[in-house]
């Protein structure tokens, strides 16, 4: 009962914390200098003075601050209308939808990836501390975590796609290949090879590095020891006793980074011309169209409220430590 | 002597004889699939009512215009069979090709031009295009007769590539707001050499052959494919790989210089002339020390145009003396170049009163640029006016609005800026320099807040006759008014490639680069 307890409460904090996002973003959006005329006027390469005019009057635009922010918050909390994109002309809903598919499969595939070999790397190395393999494993994940998204990116498309072409360089899939279910499946996989590895090299450092840690310290308590006096097998000890122990602090990790690969995901996405919610973000807050702005940071937050929320439940059914303590 | 003409001509016409063979071997194939970049998500693909090269690339697949310009800004027939201009410069009649249809079918009439030419006048944001436009009148199905108030040398230029896309009356016409019609997105009508497959918005634009296509044996591709790739480095490294065939617009010097290293890429900067995108520093002309012309040709004397040109550009574009590009037929290369003379820049300060302090520096100055492509231009200002005694902040803006915004209500001291002269100087030239045009809140009106009498006077009359000769006479004047007094100082047109794999046959190269049809292109 507690824990459905404690999810509604959840509940109630996101949505609070959904409209303070978009109270403040509104107000931040709204200070900037400059609007959707400027970078209309941009795209067209010029615009005369009353061309300009008119769009600022079609999009409400010379209102007053407090005007538009009350039509704005009143659609969003009473008809859940996030409003029309200035720059496309096309509801919101419609074009985040559109996008949102394509990174959810790229940052739910990289954060099982980098939790996995993360996790995996993490607990080899903590049982051989000293090996080689061990110092290649931090050499790795600092590496990873040290160089900028962009940069391995670029790095990889000029290693896999160039050198040797084993992936395409942009794009999600590849239009001129005709074929079943199964035929799209491979086109779309092989397209997001490259991006998934650029976006779990980061958070893969991340988590094996945590996970050596917490299981170099697990394996040396004491009921680790009185497990291996039992006679019980090494892997036993590790996968069963020590494991399950050492993983609670990575998962609590993974699930305070879910934002952070949102946000990478937004440089993965630019770099290799992902069609996701990281280029509309970019193209939306280039061309100052607000509406599109709001709506993505909406969308981001209920993410990454979401992760945290199953990282909760997660860490309930790993330690039921947590669910007393609550 | 005259046998060895006898045997020239001889020679020639053999040669030539070859060269004919060698180009019936290459005759066009029909088929295939070109797969092409945009840099940018064109807002929809109704080039109409949407101005810019993002629009303008697909845009012009889909909509034909009545004319077309080949790489020497000669207009060729394309819509419009023939075309008349009467000797009083007062009507121009049009003809348009017979049996022309739009993709759904219907026939193209001079109604729909008609319609065309009001939806553009009305919405695009360019007015001087059409501004002089009185009526069309349409005594027939094939004749539109365009009536002006004034003689309109730009009209043939904005009758062509992306300017003026003959769009259905019966489609847009249906009393929706143009700018906001649901089909320039999806379902578009068009009247062009290609038509809408799919549009997604930051992937792709699929066009495929209109096999109703008004102009024998057209287009010869089977499809194309647009896809909108945004990261340079990626575009790139995609060229290379033979992933995309064709790519427009192109300008970063490293990446063109790689890519000219390539066997299998041809890298070109023919065409993008009616673009025409030079890049400039642009004064305050009205407040603050920039309203001293001296102090504006210092800092012109101590610019370094060819370090710029080396170091930064490295060797892909040349100069630009004035601010009309260097391949239309009005550039006046014989204006001051202002060729790095720091004693000249020295001397002029020191004329208008500004003496070296004892840090041996004189005054501060402030630069802007408004987009990260600028910043290393603005930032080369900085050591080189230092060393005439001007210490330049470089003021920075977080995005292209807020820049706007500062240069557009005359917030700055000089900046870095790019500006199109879209064909004609009447669209894109004298916005800049036209002293009416001086319009707060308006970005590329004329921000210098620059005034002469001369110089207003010499723009109408230029915009006022067809007569070519007489056109170049005045711009050329405007051009040596606008060297001396300075309300910017012009470095180099941007420099624009198309870059494409050596499969592609006929690659554009026309004057609107790769906004222009598609039509002729095959691949081997």
């Amino acid at each position: 009962m507690t824990i459905f307890l404690a999810i509604l409460q959840r509940f109630f904090y996101a949505g609070v914390l959904l409209v303070a996002v978009l109270v403040l973003n509104f107000s931040m959006l709204h200070l900037a200098p400059g609007d959707i005329a400027d970078t209309i006027a941009q795209a067209s390469g010029g615009a005369d003075a009353d061309v300009m005019e008119q769009i600022r009057k079609d999009y409400g635009l010379d209102q007053p601050f407090l005007v538009q922010l009350g039509k704005y918050i009143g659609g969003v909390l009473f008809s859940f209308d996030l409003g029309y994109s200035f720059f496309y002309n096309q509801p919101v809903t419609t074009l985040i939808f559109e996008k949102l598919p394509a990174t959810l499969l790229l940052v739910f595939t990289a954060q099982i990836l980098a939790l996995v070999v993360g996790v995996l790397l993490g607990v080899y190395s903590a049982r051989n501390p000293k090996g080689i393999v061990s110092y290649l494993v931090t050499f790795i994940a600092l590496f990873g975590y040290a160089a900028p998204v962009f940069w391995t990116g670029i790095l990889l498309l000029i290693a896999f796609s160039l050198k040797i072409p084993l992936f395409p360089v942009a794009g999600m899939y590849d239009v001129t290949v005709e074929g079943g279910f199964f035929v799209q499946v491979l086109n779309v996989g092989r397209h997001l090879i490259l991006p998934v590895l650029t976006l779990a090299s980061i958070f893969l450092a991340l988590y094996s590095r945590l996970c050596r840690a917490s299981m170099m310290e697990v394996l040396g308590s004491d009921y680790v020891r009185t497990a291996k006096a039992k006679g019980l097998s090494e892997r036993e000890v590790v996968l069963k006793h020590a494991l399950k122990n050492s993983m609670s602090p990575v998962v609590t990790l993974a699930g305070l980074q879910f934002s952070a690969v949102v946000s990478g995901a937004v440089l993965v996405e630019t770099v290799y011309s992902w069609p996701g919610l990281g280029t509309l973000a970019l193209q939306s807050i280039i061309a100052r169209d607000t509406p599109t702005i709001l709506g993505i940071l909406f969308f981001s937050a209920l993410v990454v409220i979401v992760g945290n929320l199953l990282t909760d439940i997660v860490l309930r059914m790993i330690d039921p430590r947590v669910a007393s303590k609550a | 002597m005259r046998h060895f003409f006898k045997t020239l001509t001889l020679a020639t016409a053999l040669v030539s004889a070859v060269a004919s063979v060698s180009v019936a071997a290459d005759e066009p194939k029909k088929g295939g699939t070109l797969t092409m970049a945009l840099q940018q998500t064109p807002r929809h693909l109704n080039p109409a009512v949407q101005s810019g090269t993002a629009t303008g690339q697909p845009g012009t697949q889909l909509f034909a215009s009545l004319l077309r310009y080949d790489h020497g800004w000669t207009p060729q027939p394309y819509l419009a069979e023939s075309w008349n201009v009467s000797d009083d410069g007062l009507t121009v009649t049009v003809n348009l090709v017979k049996g022309a249809t739009f993709h759904d079918g219907k026939p193209i009439t001079s109604e729909d031009v008609a319609f065309s030419i009001d939806t553009v006048k009305a919405n695009h944001p360019f007015k001087s295009m059409f501004a002089p436009v009185q009526s069309v009148e349409t005594p027939d199905a094939n004749t539109a007769v365009i009536k002006l108030s004034k003689p309109h040398p730009a009209l043939l230029l904005a009758m062509s590539s992306q300017l003026l896309s003959i769009i259905p009356k019966h489609v847009y016409g249906d009393g929706q707001d143009p700018k906001k019609h649901p089909q320039n997105s999806e379902n578009v009508v068009g009247s062009g050499p290609f038509k809408l497959v799919e549009f997604k918005r930051d992937q792709h634009v699929i066009l495929e052959r209109y096999d109703g296509f008004f102009m024998k044996g057209r287009p010869h591709l089977d499809k194309i494919v647009m896809r909108i790739i945004k990261d340079e480095s990626a575009r790139t490294i995609a060229l290379e790989s033979g992933e995309l065939l064709v790519s427009g617009f192109e300008q970063n010097p490293r990446d063109l210089n790689r890519m000219k290293k390539n066997a299998n890429l041809d890298v070109n900067n023919s065409g993008y002339a009616a673009i025409g995108p030079v890049n400039w520093v642009a004064f305050n002309t009205k407040d603050g020390k920039t309203s001293d012309v001296k102090v504006r040709q210092a800092i012109a004397y101590a610019i370094d145009r060819n370090f710029i040109l080396k170091a930064l550009m490295l060797g892909t574009i040349g100069a630009s003396k004035t601010g009309i590009h260097p391949g239309s037929p009005f550039y006046n290369d014989g204006v001051e170049a202002y060729d790095l003379d720091l004693e000249k820049a020295n001397k002029l300060l020191d004329d208008a009163g500004y003496k070296k302090g004892g840090d041996g520096m004189r005054f501060k100055l402030s630069i802007d640029y408004g987009w990260p492509a600028m910043k290393p231009f603005a930032e080369y200002v900085k050591p080189a006016l230092k060393k005439i005694g001007i210490d330049v902040t470089v003021r920075s803006s977080a995005d292209f609005p807020t820049w706007a915004k500062r240069i557009s209500t005359h917030d700055f001291e000089m900046t870095m800026d790019n500006v199109f002269n879209w064909g004609d100087p009447v669209i894109g030239v004298h916005r800049t320099y036209n002293s009416k045009n001086i319009k707060k809140g308006v970005i590329w009106s004329n921000t210098q807040q620059y005034s002469n009498a001369r110089v207003d006077e010499l723009m109408d009359l230029a915009g006022a006759t067809n007569d070519l000769e007489e056109r170049k006479k005045y711009y050329a004047e405007m051009q040596v008014i606008l060297a001396e007094e300075l309300p910017l100082y012009p470095l180099f047109p941007s420099p624009y490639h198309t870059v494409s794999n050596k499969k592609v046959m006929n690659a554009p190269n026309s004057i609107w680069g790769t906004s222009s049809p598609l039509d002729n292109v095959w691949l081997k």
